[in-house]
C-alpha cells in the first residue's frame, strides 16, 4: 500500500441528491475530494471520485459500511477500493 | 485523475460481473521442527505452530479484501509433507495427526488445510508407507484436510509399486466417505512432478525447500478470460491469444499486489503467484465455457486439444510479463464437477476420459474431479494415475489425478459434492482389465530427453 487515497465509485440511477448524500458522509469522516469525474453510462449515473484520507484515525470498515448504507438509501451502489487496486491493473 | 475512469469500470466489472477473484491466499508452514518419537506430543507441536503462524491470517485477508475490494475466496494452509514430520513417530497410525490439522484449520478458520502428503516418485520410507495407509482414515474422520501423492517425477521416473497402492487407497477412501458420494477422494491427489509452493488444493503443500512460512496466492478468472474473449468481433487465433494475454497480465497484476500485501501484513515471504484458470460451479465461469467461445460446439470435440493448449500457453505468457513471482501450477484446471460447461459436455457425450486424459497433455494439472463408477475396480483407477503419470513424467510437466470411484453409482448418475467442489457426472471408464500390468511391481524407468520425437 503506497498511499492513503482511495477510489470511490457511484453506480445507479440518477436522482437528485446522489452527490450531496455521498459527499455528506465523506466529509463526517475526514475524506477530502481529490479529483472528481462523473458521466452517465448505458443510461447509469456513473460518479467516480479519487479521494484522500486525512484523518489519522481514520477507520475503513465504518467508513465503507457508513457510505454503503447511504447509497442504499439513495438507490445506488458505493465502492471504496485503494488506489492501488486500479493501478496495479492498468499501470506499470 | 491518474487512472482513467473507464478502466476503473472494467476492473469492476471484473469484480461484479465476471467472477474475477483472488481464489485463494494460502500460508505454506514449515512443520520440520515438530517430529517427535510421541505421537501427541507431535500433533501438540503442530497445532501449537500452525497457530502461532497462522491466527492472524483469515482477519488480515479480510482486511487485504475490503482494502481494495476484491474478494478473496479461500484462505488455506499448507504444511510440509506430514511423512516426513512423522518419520521418526513411533506411532503406526497416522490419523491423530490429520484430526489434529483439522483442528487447528477450524480454529484458524481457514477454509482446507493441506500437507498430509508423501513424496514417494522413488520409493517409500516406513513413515511414507504410514502415512499412506492412515489417508482413508485420516479423510473420512477430517473435513478441512487435503492429501496428496507425489508418485512420480522426470528425473526419477513412476513408483509402479506406489501408483498400485494408491488405486487401493483411493478405492479404500471412497468406501469410507461413501454417505456423502466419496467426497474423501475429492481432497485427495496423485501427482507426478508436485509443485512445491502450489497455493491451490487439494495438492498444496509445503514443500521441503521452502523457507519457515510463506504466503503464496492463486488468482482466477476464467470469467474474465471468457468475457473478453466474446467481445471480440471474429478474431483470428492470434487475435485471440493476444487478448488472452492481456487479460491474465492484469488479473495477474492483481494477484501480486495482493500476495505482496498479505505478505507483508503476515511477516512472511511472499512466495508465488499462481495464475490459474481455476473453474467455479458458477455459471460463466468455465473453461469449458472459454474453448467453446473459441469456435468448437461444444468442449471435448476435435479441436478442444489445440484450443486448450493456445489458452493455457497465453494465460501463462501473461502471467509470466505481469508477474517474476509467478509459479506453482499456473495454467488452465480442468476439472470436470467444478465447471459447468465441462459437466454439460460429458452429459451431452461430448467429453469423454480419453479426451480429458488428452487435455491433460497440454494444460495445467490432469485428471480433475472425475465421477467413475463405484465398482470400478482398484487396478483400473491405477492404470488412469499410471497413464496420467506417464504425461506429467515424459513432458517435464505437473500432472495430477483426483478421481472419485463413487459408491454405488453407475454411468450417467450424478454425485453432489457442494460448495466449490460443484457436482460430478459419474463417467464410464474402460472395461478391459489393467490388473496384470499394475500388479507388475517395480518402476518405470526415468525417461531419455535426448532423441525427441
Amino acid at each position: 500500500m503506497s498511499s492513503s487515497r482511495f477510489i470511490i465509485t457511484v453506480i445507479g440511477i440518477d436522482k437528485v441528491g446522489i452527490v450531496a448524500g455521498i459527499t455528506q458522509v465523506m466529509a463526517q469522516h475526514k475524506v477530502n475530494i481529490v479529483d472528481i469525474s462523473q458521466t452517465i453510462m448505458d443510461d447509469l449515473f456513473t460518479m467516480i471520485m479519487l479521494a484522500r484520507i486525512t484523518d489519522e484515525d481514520f477507520d475503513l470498515a465504518a467508513f465503507q459500511k457508513a457510505i454503503s448504507e447511504k447509497g442504499q438509501e439513495l438507490g445506488v451502489e458505493v465502492k471504496v477500493q485503494h488506489e492501488d487496486a486500479f493501478r496495479f491493473m492498468h499501470r506499470i | 485523475m491518474l487512472i482513467h475512469p473507464e478502466e476503473i469500470l472494467e476492473t469492476i466489472k471484473m469484480v461484479s460481473n465476471e467472477n474475477l477473484d483472488i481464489r485463494t491466499v494460502t500460508m505454506g508452514i514449515s512443520l520440520r521442527g515438530c517430529s517427535h518419537p510421541d505421537i501427541d506430543e507431535m500433533n501438540e507441536n503442530i497445532y501449537n505452530r500452525i497457530m502461532y503462524y497462522a491466527g492472524d491470517l483469515v482477519r488480515t485477508t479480510n482486511d487485504i479484501e475490503n482494502l481494495y475490494g476484491i474478494p478473496i475466496i479461500n484462505k488455506r494452509i499448507s504444511v510440509t509433507p506430514i511423512a516426513i514430520v512423522a518419520e521418526s513417530c513411533e506411532a503406526t497410525d497416522l490419523t491423530s495427526v490429520a484430526q489434529t490439522l483439522d483442528r487447528a484449520a477450524e480454529d484458524a478458520g481457514v477454509d482446507f488445510i493441506g500437507g498430509f502428503s508423501a513424496l514417494v516418485q522413488k520409493g517409500m520410507t516406513p513413515g511414507d508407507l504410514k502415512l499412506i495407509n492412515s489417508i482413508p482414515r485420516a479423510l473420512a474422520s477430517t473435513s478441512k484436510v487435503c492429501s496428496s501423492v507425489n508418485v512420480a517425477t522426470t528425473k526419477a521416473g513412476i513408483n509402479m509399486n506406489a501408483v498400485a497402492l494408491m488405486g487401493r487407497i483411493i478405492k479404500e477412501t471412497a468406501e469410507m466417505t461413501k454417505d456423502n458420494g466419496g467426497i474423501g477422494c475429492a481432497k485427495l491427489v496423485v501427482f507426478a512432478n508436485a509443485p512445491e509452493d502450489n497455493p491451490f488444493m487439494a495438492g498444496a503443500f509445503h514443500g521441503i525447500g521452502e523457507p519457515d512460512c510463506v504466503i503464496n496466492v492463486g488468482v482466477s478468472g476464467p470469467g474474465v478470460v471468457n468475457s473478453a474473449l466474446r467481445s471480440l468481433e471474429d478474431p483470428t487465433l492470434g487475435d485471440i491469444s493476444e487478448c488472452i494475454k492481456k487479460t491474465a497480465f492484469k488479473i495477474t497484476r492483481m494477484g501480486e499486489m495482493v500476495g505482496k500485501e498479505a505478505a507483508r501484513r503476515l511477516h512472511a515471504q511472499f512466495g508465488v503467484l499462481d495464475l490459474s484458470l481455476a473453474p467455479t460451479p458458477a455459471i460463466g465461469d468455465s473453461v469449458a465455457s472459454i474453448l467453446e467461445s473459441m469456435g468448437l460446439e461444444s468442449c471435448g470435440t476435435h479441436g478442444t486439444t489445440a484450443a486448450l493448449a493456445l489458452l493455457n500457453d497465453a494465460v501463462k505468457k501473461g502471467g509470466a510479463m505481469a508477474s517474476s513471482s509467478v509459479g506453482g501450477l499456473s495454467g488452465a484446471f480442468i476439472p470436470v464437477s467444478e465447471d459447468e460447461g465441462m459437466i454439460r459436455a460429458v452429459q451431452r457425450g461430448s467429453l469423454s476420459l480419453d479426451k480429458l486424459e488428452a487435455m491433460t497433455s497440454v494444460c495445467s494439472v490432469g485428471l480433475d474431479m472425475i465421477a467413475v463408477p463405484g465398482d470400478t475396480p482398484s487396478s483400473t483407477l491405477a492404470a488412469i494415475i499410471a497413464d496420467e503419470m506417464a504425461i506429467g513424467m515424459i513432458n517435464r510437466k505437473t500432472t495430477a489425478v483426483r478421481v472419485i470411484p463413487a459408491p454405488d453409482t453407475k454411468v450417467g448418475d450424478m454425485v453432489e459434492f457442494g460448495g466449490l467442489l460443484g457436482s460430478a457426472p459419474v463417467m464410464p471408464v474402460h472395461k478391459f482389465s489393467s490388473e496384470q500390468f499394475i500388479s507388475r511391481t517395480g518402476r518405470i524407468p526415468a525417461p531419455i530427453h535426448s532423441l525427441t520425437n
